[in-house]
């Protein structure tokens, strides 16, 4: 027990402050109240779903839960059932093979539903494209809030495109502050 | 073994760096090859198939075998209006999903097959339609048909089934696993991938050979490395230019990178899946600090398109060879801290050892690959046993154990990280002065090239034929992923159904590398 101890005392606090958001990123206008938005700004439940990618992006939002990004602490977490999600965080070019489960489980969720495609991929198909095997973009199969990209995008990114979705046009108090600052 | 017992015709040296060899065959020596190579323990690397309709050679099947001399690849051609050839997966059990997908993407059947379940094919496209025939109309939509697989039933009193996927619990590839249990206990468990194919092998089609290395790059995430250098070479080799040593030393640089960045990744997985949460926080945050490096001495996180046909986009100067150093050494001092931690804490070691077995006997028999091969008793590591430069002048030590469980995968994951460390240390402080980037020749039409790396899963393997002006004809890119997938499927036996996400970690194999 006392080397692990030693080395929590030692390695110290690595969280670093949150991005700012991206409104350049945001495919369709928010929908939601303002305060809707400023309640899961602090509690928000993501689903993540790979609808197809190379596996790049899913590495990207692992790396949220290391301890420089330390994405709980933003009161962001991740789900295992989008039951229990306030997003869907979707990557990949969206596979035939994967469209079916990516509506199921978009239909699976509470609303408000938000959408954030992630990488190059999820925005239109990336290197892929549209094929006899993906249908591109997260968009040609659910609606999306917020497209981030990047091959893969990285994880400062992929938190600034998860903000834009819990951030409102010209209403800046919604918008999330790191609860650190 | 210089070349393949059974094999009568002689087979001509492959151009390019790799050691290789290919011959032409008939139907029975396709078989007897086969069977020597059985008898003598060669392992199958890949097997997979093209359209030669356009050249009147109708369909061709391909198997690549590794001998101590190096890699033989054997080619059958088949008539165009009966594309068949012997079965291998009664041998090469391997051989078993890698046909299954062929004959999905092609149309070319193994004849003798006990298996012939579709295995890429999940309704996207229909039972007459095979996606990388020349005359497949890639372009027209289909609507998705439904989709029922024959999953293999188990019976009995007590005996339920648990279907799993495609959507998993955590941040990770879909995949579909049904596990057939009683209590707790697993009795059998059948995987059924295929859900992230992407249509690459015929997107090749659309690049040309110089810029082919993109897409390899993003077969698999996780090796864009060892992906983008197999196919380099592939390219290199059919457009016949020599790479600068300068070029292959930064190339091996970045591919050990590859493997400290997965390994650590790889160890706070395994610690978090065993309820050890500090492993996780602590080997992110090295993992994290490895990638920034990255980012910032060759422009991304992964190392991503910096390996590129003729050489390497990047190069680093001595200021940066002095920050890999201490970053390797850091690193090396605190994954030695970490080790002892993980070796002293009882708990965890509960979890790991006997867990998710594989013994050397099965592991040979089924062919187990790379990193997960060497925690089983097989020693294979390209590195070692077919040293390119720069290996050849650094000896890197091959690590093998035979446990087979998840305490073994640990061990070696520690070992290597050991390793690859000192490697980077040597690399970059021994790069060689000179060019890093030579243009690459356009390669004439039918060249055949191909390119076999020991990323930090195990063996990546590409063949690449050129077509007219300088464009991709067709292109196979192998994940050893392929091998290992069915040895979890053997590993979680008669371990209960909360030890699979560690099993299933401990061999961290791709998705996308094989659905492709």
């Amino acid at each position: 027990m006392i080397p692990i101890l030693l080395k929590v005392l030692r390695t110290g606090i690595r969280s670093e402050e949150a991005p700012q958001v991206r409104e350049e990123w945001r495919v369709r206008a928010a929908s939601m109240q303002g305060d809707i938005l400023r309640m899961l700004g602090r509690a928000l439940v993501i689903r993540q779903v790979d609808a197809g990618s190379c596996n790049g992006c899913e590495l990207e939002i692992n790396a949220l839960n290391n301890p420089y990004y330390n994405i709980e602490g933003l009161g962001i977490r991740f789900a295992a059932s989008p039951r229990h999600a306030d997003m869907l965080l979707v990557t990949g070019p969206v596979t035939r093979n994967m469209e079916q489960a990516l509506r199921i489980a978009y239909e699976a969720m509470p609303e408000p539903k938000l959408v954030v495609a992630a990488g190059d991929c999820g925005c239109d198909g990336g290197i892929f494209g549209e094929s006899y095997a993906t249908r591109g973009g997260v968009a040609s199969v659910i609606p999306v809030d917020v497209a981030v990209p990047g091959c893969p995008p990285t994880p400062v990114e992929l938190l600034q495109g998860i903000l834009t979705a819990v951030s409102q046009v010209h209403a800046p108090e919604a918008r999330i502050t790191s609860p650190r600052a | 073994m210089r070349r393949l017992r059974g094999l009568r015709t002689s087979p001509r040296a492959l151009p390019g760096e790799v050691p290789a060899a290919f011959a032409g065959v008939d139907r029975a020596q396709w078989i007897e090859a086969a069977r020597g190579a059985h008898e003598d323990g060669h392992r199958l690397v890949a097997l997979w198939g093209a359209d030669h309709r356009g050249r009147r050679h109708g369909f061709t099947a391909y198997a690549a075998y590794a001998l101590d001399s190096g890699l033989c690849v054997l080619a059958l051609q088949m008539p165009a209006e009966d594309p068949s050839y012997p079965d291998l997966s009664g041998l090469f059990p391997a051989a078993n999903r890698m046909q299954r997908a062929t004959f999905d993407l092609l149309g070319i059947v193994a004849e003798g097959a006990a298996d012939t379940r579709p295995w890429l094919r999940h309704g996207a496209w229909s039972e007459r339609e095979y996606p990388l025939r020349h005359d497949f109309d890639a372009a027209s939509y289909r609507q998705n048909a439904p989709d029922r697989y024959p999953f293999v039933r188990v019976e009995g009193e007590g005996v339920h089934e648990i279907p799993v996927g495609p959507i998993h619990a955590g941040i990770i590839e879909p995949g579909h696993f049904r596990f057939s249990v009683v209590g707790e206990k697993v009795l059998r468990l059948e995987a059924r991938l295929g859900y992230t194919h992407k249509g690459i092998e015929k997107r090749f089609e659309d690049f040309p050979v110089a810029g082919g290395h993109r897409l390899a790059g993003r077969v698999s995430g996780d090796s864009t490395v060892a992906h983008a250098w197999a196919y380099c070479q592939a390219a290199e080799a059919v457009a016949g230019v020599a790479v600068p040593s300068r070029a292959k030393w930064l190339r091996a640089l970045l591919l050990e990178r590859e493997r400290v960045a997965n390994h650590l990744g790889d160890l706070g997985a395994l610690g978090n899946d065993a309820g050890f949460g500090f492993a996780l926080g602590q080997f992110m945050r090295l993992k994290e600090d490895w990638v920034r490096l990255n980012a910032e001495l060759f422009g991304h996180r992964f190392a991503r398109d910096c390996i590129v046909p003729g050489g390497v986009a990047f190069d680093i100067d001595g200021a940066q060879v002095e920050d890999l150093v201490r970053q390797a050494r850091v690193v090396h001092g605190e994954v030695r801290v970490l080790r002892d931690i993980f070796d002293e804490h009882s708990g965890m070691q509960d979890r790991f050892i006997t867990t998710g077995r594989v013994t050397p006997e099965l592991a040979r028999d089924l062919g187990l690959a790379g990193l997960a091969g060497r925690a089983s008793g097989q020693p294979a590591d390209l590195r070692v046993d077919h040293p390119l430069e720069p290996y050849a002048e650094l000896a890197v030590k091959r690590v093998t154990l035979t446990a087979g469980d998840v305490a073994a995968r640990v061990k070696v994951r520690f070992e290597e990280i050991a390793e690859s460390l000192r490697l980077v240390e040597a690399i970059a402080t021994g790069l060689p002065a000179g060019d890093r980037l030579l243009p690459l020749p356009t390669p004439a039409p039918g060249g055949f090239g191909i390119g076999w790396i020991e990323g930090w899963r195990g063996e990546s393997f590409v063949a690449l034929e050129a077509g007219e002006d300088g464009a991709i004809a067709r292109c196979h890119v192998h994940d050893p992923s392929w091998q290992n997938w069915p040895l979890v499927e053997h590993a979680i036996m008669g371990n209960i159904v909360p030890d699979f996400p560690l099993i299933n970690k401990s061999f961290n194999l791709s998705y996308s590398g094989c659905d492709a």
